[in-house]
This record gives C-alpha cells, sequence and structure tokens, in this order.
C-alpha cells in the first residue's frame, strides 16, 4: 500500500539543501544496451541470435553457446519475485540517505534470473513486472513493479527517485503564445504540477489562446524571452529556486532549404530563437536545477526539449530549421553529461510534422499539440529520456536504426 | 555673416539653449515593428555582454549589441523605399551631413489621437495649424506630436488581429508636404512614420512613398514631443556612417530656446 | 578415469599472522609476514622455496609475479588463486600435483589482504563485471544484501530459523574464546544474536563477518621433505573443486559439492561420520548449513533439523569451525578462504591456537566464494588426516 504524496510544505528558507549524491555509474559497454532501452521506455534483454536464449547479466557470449551474436531485443516483462531483502545499510552514501531500500531477485517468465529494486507494492511470492529505469546515475536499473497497477503507484519514494513526475513539483513552460505552448500548460497543470509557470515574450503582440491561458488552474504568466539573456537571466534569478522541471517550447519553423532560401535573416531568427535560446536557458537554469537535484518531494528533476526529429536527419523541404534543431540536440546531448551529477534528467521528446500551421502544406499524419503534451507528460511520469512521438518520428527512427544513407536518400526526394 | 559659434556653445552650456531627449532607450522590451511572417523582419535590440570586471575581461565592463537598421528611435534614408532607390546621395552614409541639422514643426494631435487610435492627419488640420503658427518653413522637419510615446507598450503597438491600429498621415497630406512646403522629413513618435493600417492606402505607405521618393527623410520612435515649440526647435539627427545603409538607430536632439516650455 | 591420490604431498607450518581490524600497511607487507614467517620456523632461504601460490583482493595492481621480484622469490612454479573463500583447498590441491610430479619440491601457499578505512567500499564497487552491472547499483548493500536474498530463500524453503543460524554463530563464538588475535571476543547469547541491527533482512549483524588485515599461509611438499625440515605434517587423502555448477537454480540452494560429494568420500575412502571435525566456509552461517548438506552430513532441506540435533563446539558431538570461523576472529580476505585449512592443519598436528578437539585425526575442510552476480560461484572440500 503507497502512502499517497503530499504537497510538500515550504522549504525553510535557512535551512541547508541537501546535496545531489548518485549510486554507482560505471557500466561495462555491453551493460549500456540497458541504459538505451531504458532511455526510451523499452523492456530489451540480450537474445541469442543463434539458441535463442534469453541472458541477463548482459555479457559478451552465450552462456549455452557461445556465440557472440547477442543483440537487444525486446521481451516480456513478467516474472515472480522469489526473494526479497531490506538493505539497512550501504556502503553508497546514496544508498544510506534512502535506507531502508528493497531489492529482491525475480525469476523472469523470458528466463533469467533479475536483481532489482522493488517497488513498495511487490510481494514476495507474487508476479511482478519488469521495467527498466534510469536511476540518478543515468545508468539503466531494474525495477519490480506490482504486476497490475495499485492505487498511488507513483508516488512510492524509490519509483519516484527514478522518474520526474511532474504532481507537486513547479513546472516552467518557456513559451505560451503557441498552440503547442498553450496545450502543454494544460497538460501540466492537469498532470498535478503545483505551478505552472508559463513565459510571454513581446507582451505587447496580441496572440489567440491568450485569455484561456490565464484560466488554466495554477498557471502563473511570467515574463520570457528566449531571445533576451537579460530576461532569461532575471527569471532564473527570481525564480530558479522554486522551478524542477523546464520545458522549451520555443519555436521557430520556417520552410526552406539552405542553398534555395534566399537571405540569412531568417536562419539568425532560428538559431537565435532555438539553439542560443537553449543556450540561454541551460546557463541560466542549469546550476540551479543541479543544485536542487536531491531537494525534496519537489526536487528539480527535468529540462525538456522538443526536437524535430528531422534533428536526426535533415529535411530538405525544412532544411535551415533541421539544421538548427540538430544544434539543439547536440547542445543537449552536452547538457545531459553536466546536468548528470545533479540526477537532473534532459530530456529529449522528437516530433515529426506537427498539425499546426507552419507545417499547413505538409501531408498526416501529424502530431497534434494536444498529443504531444500528454506524450510530454507520460515521458517524465516514466523517468524516459528519448522519446519519439508520432507515426512519422518512429518511422524516422527505425529507418535510422537500419540505414541511415537510405533514409537521407528518402527524405530529399 | 561672421557667425559666432562659440556664443552658440556657451549658451549650450549655460543652459540659454537647451537640449532635449527625443530618442526611446535602446531596449530588449522596446517594440518593433511586425512584418507579415512570410516576409524578413526588424532586428530586436539584444544586447550580450562580454565582460563585466570578471574573468572574461578583469577591469572592464563591455557588450556586443545587434540590433536592425531601423530599431528604436531610427532614421530612414530615401534609399530604405523603392520610390527613392535611384536618387543620387540616397543612403545613410552619402546624405550630406549639413541636412542632419535642420528646424522643425511640431504638429499636436494628441487630444485626437487619445480619442482615435486611427486618427488620419489630413491638409485641413495642417492648415489650421499654420493659421495659428504660421506656414511651415521649407526644409523644415514635421514632427507629429501624438503623445503616443506615452502609452503602455502594447498600446503603443496597437495590435489588433486587423493589424497595427496607430495614427499617421493621409497620402493626400504628404504629397502637399513634399510639393506645396518642401518638407526636409516626417517624424512620429509611433513604430512607423505611416499610418497604422498603411497598407490600406492608396499608395500603400505614403510617408515612405512620397518622402523618400523626393528623397526626404524620416524619423520614427521620437520622444518628448510635447516639450518641443510648435516652431523654432532645431533638431539634431545624424545616423550612424553604415556602408549603403537605409537608415539607422541614432541619437535625436532637438535645441530648443531656453525659457521656453 | 580413476582419479590420482594424493599419496607422497602433505600440508606442513600452518602460519597465522595476527589480524588488525584497520591496517595502513599494504596486501604486500601483509603477505611478505606470512612468507617471512613461513621461511623462519622452516629455517629456509628465499631462494628455497620453489613454488608459490598466493590469494589476495588488495594485491593489486600486483598479481603473484610482481610479487617474486616483491619478495626476491624465484619459483618454477607460480600461481596466482583469486578464488576468495575456495582459494585455500584450491591452493591446496594444485600445489599437491606439483609436489608429487616433481615441478616443484616446497610451495609457499599465501593468503593475505589489508583492510584500510575505504578498502570494503572499493573492494565492492568493482568486485566483478556482473556485480557492477547487474548488483551493486541495487542499494549497494554488497555481499550482506545477495546472501540476504539466498538466505531468505533458504528460511521460506526449508523452514530455516534464524535461532537454528544462531546456534551456529553462538558455538562458533565460543571456540574462539581462547583466539589471541579474534576479533570478537566475547561470548554470544542467543538475546544478542536476535536483537542485533539488521543489515539485510534476514540478516542481521552477527550474521556477517568482520573484514579485517591479516594473512594465512602454509607449505605444501612431499613427505620426505617436510620430514628432512622437521615439520609436523597433514595427509591429504582427498579433494573436489567445482565453479558455476547448477547456472539454472533461479535462486543458490546448493554448492558445487553436491555435484561431485560422492567422489571426496569415495577418493578418500571415508564416510561423512569417519571425521572428528569440520571447517565449513562460514561468510554467512546460511551457507555453513549448506555446506552440511551438500557434504553429505544430512540430506537437501534437512540443515535446520541437522543443527537443532548437534552440539557444534570442539567438545561437542559435532566440532565445527573450530577456531570460531570468520564469524568470530574476522576475515581477512582472501586470508579467510585459508583460515579453515590452517586451523585443521593445527588441529591435526596436535598444535592448535584456542582448545583442541579431542580425537583428530580427520576433518573436512570446506571452501566457497566469489559471489560474481547473484551466487556464490566456487566450491571446494578436502579431506585431511594426521600423519601416520
Amino acid at each position: 500500500m503507497i502512502k499517497p504524496l503530499v504537497r510538500p510544505r515550504r522549504k525553510d528558507p535557512l535551512k541547508r539543501t541537501r546535496l545531489p549524491l548518485s549510486p554507482q555509474r560505471v557500466r561495462s559497454r555491453t551493460a549500456h544496451g540497458l541504459t538505451a532501452a531504458a532511455a526510451e521506455g523499452r523492456f530489451a534483454l540480450q537474445v541469442c541470435l543463434d539458441c535463442n536464449t534469453v541472458i541477463y547479466p548482459p555479457r559478451d557470449a552465450c552462456p549455452s553457446c557461445l556465440s557472440a551474436r547477442l543483440p537487444f531485443r525486446d521481451v516480456p516483462r513478467g516474472g515472480r519475485l522469489i526473494a526479497e531483502t531490506t538493505v539497512q545499510t550501504s556502503t553508497e552514501q546514496y544508498f544510506r540517505e534512502r535506507t531502508p531500500w528493497r531489492v529482491g531477485t525475480v525469476k523472469l517468465d523470458a528466463g533469467p534470473v533479475v536483481v532489482a529494486h522493488l517497488h513498495g507494492d511487490a510481494v514476495e511470492g507474487e508476479r511482478v513486472r519488469l521495467e527498466l529505469k534510469l536511476d540518478k546515475s543515468g545508468s539503466a536499473v531494474a525495477m519490480a513493479l506490482p504486476e497490475k497497477d495499485t492505487e498511488n503507484m507513483a508516488d512510492d519514494p524509490h519509483l519516484r527517485e527514478m522518474i520526474c513526475d511532474p504532481k507537486f513539483r513547479r513546472v516552467l513552460i518557456t513559451d505560451g503564445r503557441t498552440t503547442v505552448g498553450q496545450a502543454m500548460a494544460k497538460a501540466f497543470s492537469d498532470a498535478g504540477a503545483s505551478i505552472v509557470f508559463v513565459g510571454l515574450a513581446n507582451p505587447w503582440k496580441p496572440f489567440p489562446g491568450m485569455e484561456s491561458l490565464r484560466t488554466i488552474e495554477r498557471v502563473e504568466i511570467v515574463p520570457l524571452d528566449v531571445t533576451d539573456t537579460e530576461s532569461v537571466t532575471e527569471l532564473a534569478e527570481q525564480n530558479g529556486g522554486r522551478i524542477d522541471i523546464v520545458l522549451n517550447t520555443a519555436e521557430h519553423i520556417r520552410a526552406g532549404g539552405v542553398v534555395d532560401r534566399h537571405g540569412l535573416t531568417i536562419a539568425r531568427e532560428e538559431i537565435d530563437v532555438r539553439y542560443l535560446g537553449l543556450l540561454r536557458l541551460a546557463q541560466a537554469f542549469g546550476p540551479i536545477l543541479r543544485f536542487r537535484g536531491a531537494d525534496g518531494v519537489n526536487s528539480a528533476a527535468a529540462f525538456v526539449n522538443l526536437l524535430s526529429v528531422h534533428a536526426l536527419m535533415n529535411w530538405p523541404a525544412y532544411g535551415g530549421y533541421s539544421a538548427t534543431e540538430a544544434a539543439c540536440l547536440s547542445a543537449a546531448q552536452c547538457m545531459r553529461a553536466e546536468l548528470r551529477p545533479g540526477g537532473v534528467k534532459v530530456v529529449n521528446v522528437f516530433f515529426g510534422p506537427l498539425d499546426i500551421e507552419w507545417f499547413q502544406t505538409v501531408p498526416p499524419p501529424k502530431v497534434t499539440p494536444a498529443a504531444l503534451a500528454n506524450a510530454v507528460v507520460r515521458a517524465l511520469q516514466h523517468g524516459l529520456e528519448d522519446v519519439f512521438v508520432g507515426d512519422v518520428a518512429e518511422d524516422i527512427r527505425q529507418r535510422l536504426a537500419v540505414n541511415p544513407k537510405a533514409l537521407e536518400r528518402e527524405l530529399a526526394s | 555673416m561672421t557667425v559666432d559659434l562659440m556664443s552658440f556653445a556657451r549658451a549650450v552650456a549655460n543652459g540659454d539653449i537647451r537640449v532635449i531627449d527625443l530618442t526611446q532607450t535602446l531596449s530588449q522590451e522596446f517594440p518593433t515593428i511586425v512584418l507579415p511572417p512570410e516576409l524578413g523582419q526588424c532586428a530586436p535590440f539584444r544586447m550580450e555582454e562580454v565582460s563585466r570586471y570578471d574573468e572574461r575581461g578583469p577591469a572592464w565592463y563591455w557588450n556586443n549589441i545587434s540590433l536592425g537598421e531601423h530599431t528604436g528611435t531610427h532614421f530612414d534614408a530615401p534609399i530604405h523605399w523603392i520610390s527613392g532607390k535611384d536618387l543620387p546621395n540616397n543612403a545613410v552614409d552619402t546624405i550630406n551631413v549639413a541636412q542632419f541639422i535642420a528646424p522643425a514643426a511640431v504638429i499636436d494631435c494628441s487630444k485626437e489621437c487619445a480619442a482615435d487610435s486611427d486618427f488620419a492627419l489630413t491638409i485641413p488640420f495642417v492648415e489650421q495649424w499654420e493659421a495659428r503658427h504660421g506656414k511651415i518653413e521649407p526644409r523644415s522637419w514635421v514632427l507629429l506630436r501624438t503623445d503616443w510615446s506615452k502609452q503602455t507598450y502594447t498600446d503603443f503597438a496597437g495590435l489588433r488581429d486587423d493589424g497595427a491600429h496607430t495614427p499617421g498621415p493621409e497620402p493626400a497630406v504628404v504629397k502637399w508636404f513634399v510639393e506645396q512646403r518642401d518638407v526636409h522629413g516626417f517624424g512620429t513618435e509611433t513604430i512607423g512614420t505611416d499610418f497604422g493600417q498603411g497598407q490600406h492606402l492608396n499608395p500603400p505607405y505614403p510617408a515612405h512613398f512620397y518622402m523618400h521618393g523626393k528623397g526626404r527623410f524620416g524619423l520614427q520612435c521620437l520622444t518628448n514631443l510635447d516639450l518641443l515649440p510648435p516652431k523654432g526647435a532645431v533638431i539634431i539627427a545624424a545616423p550612424l556612417k553604415i556602408k549603403q545603409g537605409s537608415g539607422s538607430p541614432l541619437r535625436v536632439l532637438a535645441l530648443v530656446a531656453g525659457g521656453h516650455g | 578415469m580413476q582419479r590420482k591420490s594424493y599419496e607422497g604431498a602433505v600440508a606442513c607450518l600452518p602460519v597465522t599472522i595476527p589480524y588488525r581490524r584497520y591496517s595502513t600497511n599494504s596486501a604486500q607487507w601483509w603477505l611478505g609476514r606470512a612468507l617471512h614467517e613461513l621461511i623462519k620456523r622452516a629455517r629456509l632461504q628465499p631462494k628455497d622455496i620453489d613454488g608459490f601460490a598466493v590469494s589476495s583482493f588488495t594485491v593489486g595492481p600486483d598479481t603473484a609475479v610482481g610479487l617474486t621480484q616483491h619478495f626476491g622469490l624465484s619459483p618454477r612454479w607460480l600461481d596466482h588463486i583469486p578464488f576468495g573463500g575456495a582459494s585455500g583447498v584450491v591452493a591446496l590441491r594444485k600445489a599437491a600435483r606439483a609436489v608429487q610430479a616433481g615441478d616443484a619440491d616446497i610451495v609457499a601457499c599465501v593468503a593475505g589482504d589489508t583492510n584500510h578505512v575505504d578498502s570494503f567500499r572499493k573492494m565492492l564497487s568493482t568486485f566483478s563485471r556482473f556485480a557492477q552491472d547487474a548488483v551493486y547499483p541495487y542499494g549497494s548493500g554488497g555481499a550482506n544484501a545477495s546472501f540476504a536474498l539466498i538466505t531468505k530463500h533458504y528460511m521460506n524453503s526449508y523452514g530455516a530459523k534464524r535461532e537454528d543460524f544462531a546456534k551456529i554463530c553462538i558455538a562458533q563464538r565460543d571456540n574462539a574464546m581462547s583466539i589471541p588475535h579474534a576479533m570478537m571476543k566475547k561470548k554470544l547469547t542467543l538475546d544478542e544474536y536476535m536483537s542485533a541491527r539488521p543489515i539485510a533482512d534476514p540478516i542481521h549483524l552477527f550474521d556477517c563477518v568482520m573484514p579485517c588485515a591479516g594473512a594465512e599461509a602454509f607449505f605444501v611438499c612431499r613427505e620426505d621433505v617436510a620430514k628432512s625440515l622437521n615439520l609436523p605434517s597433514v595427509r591429504i587423502l582427498s579433494t573436489i573443486e567445482r565453479h558455476n555448477a547448477f547456472p539454472n537454480d533461479p535462486i543458490q540452494v546448493r554448492g558445487g559439492w553436491e555435484l561431485d560429494i560422492g567422489e571426496l568420500w569415495s577418493m578418500a575412502g571415508l564416510k561423512p561420520s569417519d571425521v572428528d571435525f569440520v571447517q565449513t566456509y562460514d561468510d554467512y552461517p546460511v551457507i555453513s548449513v549448506m555446506q552440511f548438506e551438500d557434504l553429505g552430513f544430512c540430506a537437501k532441506g534437512e540443515g535446520p533439523q541437522f543443527v537443532r540435533s548437534h552440539t557444534l563446539t570442539n567438545d561437542g558431538t559435532f566440532p565445527h569451525n573450530t577456531s570460531g570461523g570468520q564469524l568470530s576472529v574476522g576475515q581477512a580476505g582472501a586470508a579467510g578462504g585459508f583460515l579453515g585449512l590452517v586451523e585443521a592443519m593445527r588441529q591435526l598436528t596436535s598444535q592448535p591456537l584456542g582448545s583442541q578437539v579431542p580425537n583428530a585425526n580427520a576433518c573436512l575442510v570446506s571452501g566457497f566464494g566469489m559471489i560474481n552476480y547473484d551466487r556464490g560461484l566456487s566450491s571446494c572440500a578436502a579431506v585431511l588426516a594426521r600423519a601416520a
């Protein structure tokens, strides 16, 4: 039975902030196959191509037939919890601060035996389902959840360590001017965020949805222009200490390529809004997020980037935009390393064409702002790091994994 | 005639000649003109600190700035508009520098504008002003005092779902300024020299079309016009010497005889 | 194929360098003390040692090779045996074959480790690849957490109670009372055991060994060499060794002994009831209980009943871990894998550090260890007898 989380009281401003610690981060290269699966919310183990044995822990030769052909594949995640223990004392400071900590042995239906973290509702002798999660070190761990969802399941404190649940957290949505930004405000309010800060630039320019934005529960509009260093810095100085999730919705989408889109002013705007905007947010909010990574129930949890899937492979019809998104992706990867010491996740959410005016001529399937918002909330609730939203994004992801060169040609035709 | 410039300098120093700043501070928050999204936009004013007595530069503070030629309080040269593109000496670096100093006639329509953000300046309105203050001298700036610079930024920009609603001149009065009064240029407190709905006039944007078509100049985003006399102020408005520049942000100063309110 | 007997090969000269809780000295220092004691008592020079087997967790970055130069040895037979609790019996059986074949004449078998204040934590986090990838990140409870799972499962499966484990620990503590360097110096009561601080349920404080610094060592040579050095010796009747037995058991309930135990007894020509005392590897009491079962003293699952119906002190019906085992004396790293063997040699040559088991003529020494992922991989055993 999980005790429901209570909205945290206001922090005592005179109390020292607990600094983030990390469980062991080191894994073998092969074991990072689990990290890749955890980042996307998949449950994948090595499966021997030659004898079909499902293998755990990750290794470099099949223990049945010694084959080296051991790719990671999605496997069924059900099993039985056959033994459990509660660690009361640990050699790692991270766990010492968080004992008692339950771990157990799960016998998977798929075959292997997995030592896993236990959710509070996982009962010895009963069936469980395993999930791969990224712990505070950024490496993958297995967690056994009850086979069926239970009440207040996400409020389990050890599960909450692995995810970025918006519930009771304070979110900053950097731009509320767009339909995407407004959909995010609603979705995060519905997901139980205690404050939804919504940034607005150029308040002298009216925009559709302005009035309904103010009616969403727990929304607080704040001035924020991601193209203005002073604006970003000032917001972080005033409110950085009470923002737990930053979601960058600043948008600049224009069609056109590199050779054939005349002039550089649009390119400069793209870079300023998307890439330099990201850098401004990273520099202003990164340090305070990192500092507060272990600061209680509403600790700093995530920095979320909304990225075109064409950051991964340029789409020449929107070639200038794709290139800028690629720059943003690389910067986000750097941020991921820089924020990891705080246990703060950098979440990259990739989407194909959106159902908004800037993709008006693009045929379906397109992702609606509401669908994107729900995907972002779900990703945070599951602690994912790399998220692909919608059919086109998933399609691109699959093609990239098989033959990037073919995809390059296909996108150009 | 001998001109005593030292007396001039002394008069400025001791306040017999007052210097009034007609310039808005260049800042990130100040509205810029907004064009349809398919067209190129004017860059807003932005600053990036290079160093501030810190590890990036221990004993000094300086910024890199970025902005458009038409950001904030700015000067329009004839080359800015299609109607002036082939005139001689039509860019900020080639205009005869003597033209950066000229007297101004200040036409006050602030009361009318307070009631109507679509106020259009007409010939009869100007003739009424001339009846009180005398004809506009040749080669004077005509500055339109609307008190628009005292608005909130939102009302200053005046954007609604059919575009901007800010005061400006009718086509006929601009043509008349140029042909009948030989004006030096046209200056406003609003974002553009033209009426907010200027795209619907005939010709569209007449202040730009006629002024620049005749090699005259524009000033925009002025402030403190309410401190100027209807006639007698001398304006110093010297844009940056940008290679083939269409305009530039600048410091616009008005010299006014002392004791005048 | 019939396994060859160990006739002619003996073990002699049991050496213990007294344990200390923490030491600023290196493992090389501790191993060197043991070697020094060996050659001093045998009245030999380092050059007389022509075989060398070493076991240590903290001797890195050295292995056995670096130690030959460090200690001035020039052996013609060298082995590095990083098998933890199985190191002693494994060193014994490898060295015995070497001296039987004439590949070496005097093999020094040495195990030792230092214990700095952060040794334990550093060792745990890099113990093995599987531990790094699949165990340590899960609460970092170390071997305690891993064996807690094994203990819990054993208790659920066979009805063992904490009181059963208590009996083993209490008897061992009694056996250790006269060992001068034992880390645990007081008697242990059932009350103290049951109310001890939980470490990882169901394992509590007195189920765990105390890591410390120390060293253990002995010689292996031919019988005539031992006689010429005037060293009382011990005969080797049989040995077995097995690694990664039963990989398909979901949780460890048995060690590799179960596979080879018949061979151990038939090669020795003895039955389990013929031995006078037993040294099990006691990293956790549950493993001792498993050894009682897998070594043939009772059937699988009957371990708890076996413990309830015997007394385990040196004067009891089933003398067990006669110097107190690691649970009383402390675990000096890899020396824990030698401890039972060295104590058995003392009992069989009537030169105990503590109390003497009456009529100590034959015994069984068992080794176990190397928890790689979720179970101890290595197991071994030897049946030893007093010299004729």
